[in-house]
């Protein structure tokens, strides 16, 4: 094991959105009674405009928060979800993150391990490479209305990056099984998991499998169980992280919770969100188990260094979650998940074909929210343009700028309305016109707004989403959109009314 | 030095088609309709007509691209025509690029005409457009009205005024609009509507609701211009004269660069500069009898009352509730009910905005005559508020 690379930073997303159970069991109880039993909390559940690559993108965001992008050498995307199956999801995310064009990037797949699988891959990666790693994962899995996934299940991304400075935990050691053990499947192409009787998942696989590879790992570290502080087992199994600390001999105390109560089982990024959560909590010394299970098992053992006390990522797993709302709106998840057709009337059939070319002549600049000082005027605007939109600029020549990335700043509204016309998915569009510090002012759509949020004067920060989604050719354009900073101004308007 | 168009140009003849819900008819038969009334309004035959322009908008669910259309509907005998579109100020440019070719001597007499069908797509409000532009990789594409409603929010934060007293001047503006449209007979809305009613509409873009939004219906109308000297000859001793056409268009600073507001329309207050220096005005407030503005949304008028330099900054909403621009106040804003009742077929609007002060300025107006009609002023604005083109006219006799 390489011990000069570890992880330097870590984030995690959560979608605003919870939906509270109790709405899941209403509305499909006369199919089975039994899911009464599981209405407790609240699942997260991604807006239409957000998916495994926005959210990876925004919890990269939260690990990096300022630090330097052009000391980043390599991103890997871990999705089982992921948007596009031949287009490198990686690719986007590393534009979002405004990365330069000489970074390794690859998207790591295949199983509900893919979370751990590309934290291995990227060691590796990082290990050969100048800069650090960005490990990425987001995962929004679609479910049947009335199954226990829908229940279990919820979206959200983590993020770690790996590097050689200000290590804030060092990977003791890994271990990794590989058995073609199905618990459950999901063909290419198709929406929807095919799962076999969770029974034989806990004892044959679960408790078999895990434990032959914490075994493994433990052996590799020269460490045992009781050595282990922390215990990062995702599952979408209740209480299956008892059963086999038991079995293994960590303590009870060791164990993380599954955030089942907020969230829900994020798939191939659920280890990763634990971690995140995890690593907010370590202190220094403490040996984190993580544990993934799917296909087999991988275990690594990681160690939290004295830089962990240092260290805070923009919001982080606690706060994503501390800024949930629950809601009911049980049809506005199935629509926003696809499981139903909402009667969007005619205003909604349009052409919405994206010019691959011109996507490219542009794609630096929208994917990284890049706008450009003007060198003369040394007005900032976005876009950039061929002549600069600054009174007093020259018109005799064509204008060259230094970039100004806008995605991290935050900026305040000048005009905005609540749109009810137009056709949007999740109605009103809300859109208006915001004003950066620095200069730039952008026309933008504002998202995850409560009633009454967006208001002139109110603080609005930026997050990486779908723009637009071509419903015939299936493409997805990305941009940045604007949401009300929490705490600010226009929450205090919506707490007022 | 450029001398303007000031009396250059008389327009001998006017036609306008019934606005509304045609289903009756399309675009050719709307066209025709203002055509037939106009030629005969000017006693003049189609052969006497030089070249002409042909506004129209929305091509997908229109006539399509080029001039031809009008050429094939009015059988015009190959002469010059050039097909203009300006968003909703396409009607006004139609009527300028035929008054500058008559100002110019290239012309003796030149036809402008404009025509929308709207009502073709089997649903309200404007046809939807097909995205794929540059702009559609970053900007948010709303509705009109949802362009138009973030003014009313601005204009309240710049004036530091409640927003219950800018819904009520916006109010204001539907309710004399709908008086006024019962006695237009070519309107889509002939109907009048309480303040009440106004006031609690379903919302369409926050502020705005439905009241406060204009109609959506199908129509044309026409101008048949000429010099005044022309017009002499033909018996016409004071024709109505076009004392300026200005035009003003966004370079896109209000959207990118840091200094706009939001709270008015930069594009107006500069047409109109240009046109009342243009026309000789020197006081709009004492010298404009009538007005005839683009009320695509009810806000739209009352931030237009101050960009026009008629209300001081921050006093359209008082002008407005006093009554100023009602059918019986100073200045009448839409006596003929405006895009509130005739709605906006885009390429038709501004000529027939310029059609109803031609027919006031002659003593033809019926019902909606106001008395001693001396200067008319046409607006138009093409659009959303951050991004522009603004057509001011002002028409009156000739000498005046």
């Amino acid at each position: 094991m390489s011990q000069d690379v570890g992880i330097v930073a870590y984030g995690a997303y959560v979608p605003q959105l919870r939906l509270r159970r109790s709405a899941i069991v209403a509305a499909n109880s006369w199919v089975n009674p039994g899911l009464k039993a599981q209405g407790k909390g609240e699942r997260a559940f991604a807006s239409w405009d957000e998916d495994a690559v926005t959210m990876a993108v925004e919890a990269a965001r939260d690990a990096l928060g300022e630090f330097p992008r052009g000391g980043i050498s390599g991103v890997v995307f871990a999705s089982t979800t992921a948007p596009f199956a031949d287009r490198l999801n990686a690719g986007i995310v590393a534009g979002a993150l405004g990365l330069g064009d000489d970074v390794t990037a690859f998207d790591v797949s295949g199983s509900m391990r893919a979370g751990t699988s590309a934290l291995i891959a990227g060691l590796g990666l990082a290990a050969t490479s100048e800069g650090a790693v960005v490990v990425a994962a987001g995962e929004r899995r679609r479910s049947k209305p009335g199954s226990a996934q829908e229940l279990g299940n919820g979206d959200a991304g983590a993020a770690l990056v790996l590097g050689r400075e200000n290590i804030l935990a060092r990977v003791v050691a890994r271990y990794s099984v590989t058995r073609d053990f199905v618990d459950h499947f999901r063909a290419a192409g198709e929406a929807y998991d095919y799962g076999w009787e969770e029974r034989w998942v806990r004892e044959e696989g679960y408790l078999k499998l895990v434990p032959e590879a914490v075994r493994g790992v433990l052996a590799k570290a020269q460490l045992s169980a009781r050595d282990i502080s922390t215990l990062v087992l995702p599952s979408p199994l209740a209480k299956i992280e008892q059963a086999v600390a038991k079995k293994l001999g960590i303590a009870e105390s060791a164990i993380v919770d599954g955030l089942s109560a907020q969230l829900g089982y994020s798939g191939a990024a659920h280890g990763l969100v634990m971690l995140a959560g995890a690593l907010e909590k370590a202190r220094p010394g403490e040996r984190i188990l993580v544990v993934n299970f799917a296909n087999g098992c991988d275990a690594l053992i990681l160690e939290a260094t004295p830089a962990i006390a240092d260290f805070a990522p923009r919001r982080g797993l606690s706060g994503w979650l501390a800024v949930g709302k629950p809601v009911d709106d049980y049809m506005r998840f199935l629509s926003y998940n696809g499981e139903v057709g909402m009667e969007w009337g005619a205003r909604a059939e349009f052409g919405n074909k994206y010019a691959l070319t011109m996507e490219y002549r542009f794609s630096r600049d929208m994917l990284g929210f890049i706008g450009g000082r003007d060198k003369a005027t040394r007005v900032v605007q976005f876009p950039k343009t061929p002549l600069a939109v600054a009174p007093g600029a020259a018109a005799d020549r064509v204008a060259s700028y230094e970039d100004v990335p806008l995605a991290n700043l935050r900026a305040r509204v000048i005009a905005c309305t609540a749109d009810w016309l137009t056709y949007h998915p999740s109605p009103p569009f809300y859109f208006g016109l915001v004003q950066f510090d620095n200069g730039a002012r952008v026309q933008m759509e504002f998202v995850d707004v409560a009633a009454g949020s967006v208001a002139i004067g109110a603080t609005v920060e930026m997050l990486f989403r779908i723009k637009e989604i071509d419903n015939v050719r299936h493409y997805r354009h990305y941009f940045w959109k604007a949401t009300p900073v929490a705490g600010g101004a226009a929450q205090q308007l919506e707490a007022a009314q | 030095m450029s001398t303007g168009i000031r009396d250059k140009v008389a327009i001998i003849g006017m036609g306008c088609s019934q606005f509304g819900e045609r289903w009756d008819v399309g675009s050719d038969e709307l066209m025709v309709e203002a055509f037939v009334e106009a030629l005969g309004d000017a006693g003049i035959t189609r052969d006497e007509i030089d070249a002409a322009w042909f506004g129209v908008s929305c091509d997908p669910i229109n006539v399509g691209n080029s001039s031809v259309p009008l050429a094939v509907a009015l059988r015009l005998p190959n002469i010059p025509v050039t097909r203009v579109e300006n968003m909703c100020a396409t009607g006004t440019e139609a009527l300028r690029g035929a008054a500058y070719a008559v100002a110019s001597g290239a012309c003796d007499i030149a036809l402008a005409l404009g025509v929308e069908k709207l009502k073709d797509t089997g649903y309200g409000g404007l046809p939807v457009r097909t995205k794929g532009l540059f702009n559609d990789l970053w900007m948010p594409y709303g509705s009109a009205p949802g362009t138009f409603a973030q003014l009313a929010g601005a204009y309240a934060a710049a004036h530091d005024m409640p927003m219950a007293d800018v819904k009520r001047a916006m109010a204001h503006v539907s309710w004399k609009s709908h008086e006024n449209g019962v006695k237009s007979p070519k309107a889509h809305l002939r109907k009048a509507v309480s303040m009440e009613t106004i006031l609690n509409a379903p919302m369409i873009a926050e502020p705005l609701g439905l009241f406060d939004c204009c109609g959506v219906s199908d129509g044309a109308a026409c101008a048949i211009v000429t010099t005044p000297e022309i017009a002499r000859s033909m018996g016409k001793n004071s024709p109505v004269t076009i004392k300026s056409l200005q035009i003003s268009v966004s370079n896109g600073q209000e959207s990118s660069y840091n200094e706009w507001d939001g709270s008015y329309v930069v594009n107006t207050r500069k047409a109109s500069g240009r046109a009342y220096a243009e026309a000789g005005i020197k006081d709009p407030r004492r010298e404009l009898s009538l007005i005839e503005v683009h009320d695509c949304f009810s806000v739209t008028e009352m931030v237009t009352m101050e960009d026009l330099g008629i209300s001081s900054p921050g006093k359209a909403p008082r002008d407005i509730l006093d009554g100023f621009y009602d059918a019986d106040g100073k200045i009448p804003c839409q006596i003929d009910g405006g895009l509130k009742c005739f709605g906006h077929p885009i390429g038709a609007s501004g000529l027939r905005m310029a059609y109803e002060m031609y027919l006031q300025l002659q003593d033809r107006a019926g019902e909606r005559q106001r008395a001693d009609v001396r200067f008319g002023l046409t607006h138009n604005l093409g659009g959303t508020p951050i991004n522009n083109v603004a057509c001011v006219g002002i028409f009156g006799r000739l000498g005046d």
